[in-house]
């Protein structure tokens, strides 16, 4: 028979866990909407260049990518400067029009990007723009980086 | 007796797990998710002409950057650094007229970019980049002259913002470049 007895705190211990999986199926939902599954595999090898006035694709649906750059081989090693459209190296320089102009009848509203290496050469770049020109995706954006 | 046998489990499906496996679809969606915004230089190419003559340009109203493989600059037929380029543009394009070798007006004033096929990509984005710099500063100016607002400010689409636009439409012609 103690008289000193402890007072005990009438509430609880202990954090409510009850609403933690809502919280957590709430971040999940965030992340299921935002997530861009199947980024290509790139074939070619890209360092993007930098520029200071540059300009943000507010609607990334509308993007059809192009990759020009020194083709990967195995081994480390660089190969000559290629054309990569989606998963596929281009052969024949008259195709990405074909290619272009499907996309463009699927999304008339078609901004093509051009993820081209810094070290590359003008002449190529310029041949697919005639290309796209031929093929009326006239939109396009120079991808590069924010300069630091 | 006809009382039946109550001792099954419960109906109910345990939940407690139910936030271990969002938990793990979640790290999932973290880990794979990219949220990087694509940015880049914006242009709109000429579409292939139908054999129609361009109309004819005042040579006044063109000025003419060219590039070669090494990276030099010329323009105008005199050599100029890449760094310079800008302070030209912007005098070019905001000259409505009072210097004779330059534009009439900025609706007028063309920018004709050409380059060699061996031209580095870079030197031709630095380039670019300079061009359009100038371009923005024109349009950052007119917009705090005129609304007292940076022209990055103005909403996209609102009159305010194709207004500036109008008033220094960007005019870029990329030249296609000589063989060799």
């Amino acid at each position: 028979m103690s008289k000193f007895k402890k007072k005990q705190a009438s509430t609880k211990q202990g954090v409510p866990t009850s609403a933690m999986p809502d919280v957590v199926f709430m971040l999940l939902i965030f992340f299921m909407v935002t997530t861009v599954l199947r980024e290509v595999e790139l074939q070619v090898q890209i360092d993007f260049a930098e520029a200071e006035n540059i300009e943000k694709i507010e609607e990334k649906r509308l993007v059809s990518y192009i990759y020009i750059g020194p083709e990967r081989l195995p081994g480390n090693r660089l190969g000559e400067t290629r054309v990569q459209i989606d998963d596929a190296l281009i052969e024949d320089m008259g195709e990405i029009r074909n290619i272009m102009y499907d996309k463009l009848m699927e999304e008339p509203r078609l901004i093509v990007s051009l993820r081209v290496d810094r070290d590359s050469e003008f002449g190529i770049v310029t041949d697919v723009q005639q290309e796209l020109r031929h093929a009326g995706t006239l939109r396009i954006n120079y991808s590069t980086r924010r300069q630091i | 007796m006809l009382n039946k046998k109550r001792n099954r489990e419960s109906g109910e499906i345990d939940g407690s797990s139910l936030a271990d496996i969002a938990f793990l679809l979640l790290i999932f969606f973290l880990v794979v998710t990219t949220i990087d915004v694509d940015t880049g230089i914006g242009l709109v190419l000429p579409p292939i002409p139908d054999d129609i003559e361009p109309p004819p340009v005042r040579e006044r109203n063109l000025m003419n950057i060219l590039v070669n493989a090494q990276g030099m600059v010329l323009i105008d037929e005199e050599p100029a650094a890449i760094a310079t380029v800008r302070e030209r543009v912007k005098a070019f394009v905001n000259n409505f007229g009072a210097d004779p070798n330059l534009s009439d007006s900025p609706d007028d004033a063309i920018v004709s970019i050409k380059t060699d096929r061996r031209t580095p990509y870079n030197i031709y984005i630095d380039m670019l980049d300079e061009v359009m710099g100038a371009y923005a500063e024109l349009r950052h100016q007119a917009s705090m002259d005129r609304f007292g607002v940076p022209f990055t400010s103005l909403e996209r689409q609102s009159e305010r913002r194709q207004e500036i636009q109008e008033m220094f439409p960007k005019k870029i012609s990329i030249a296609e470049p000589d063989e060799g």
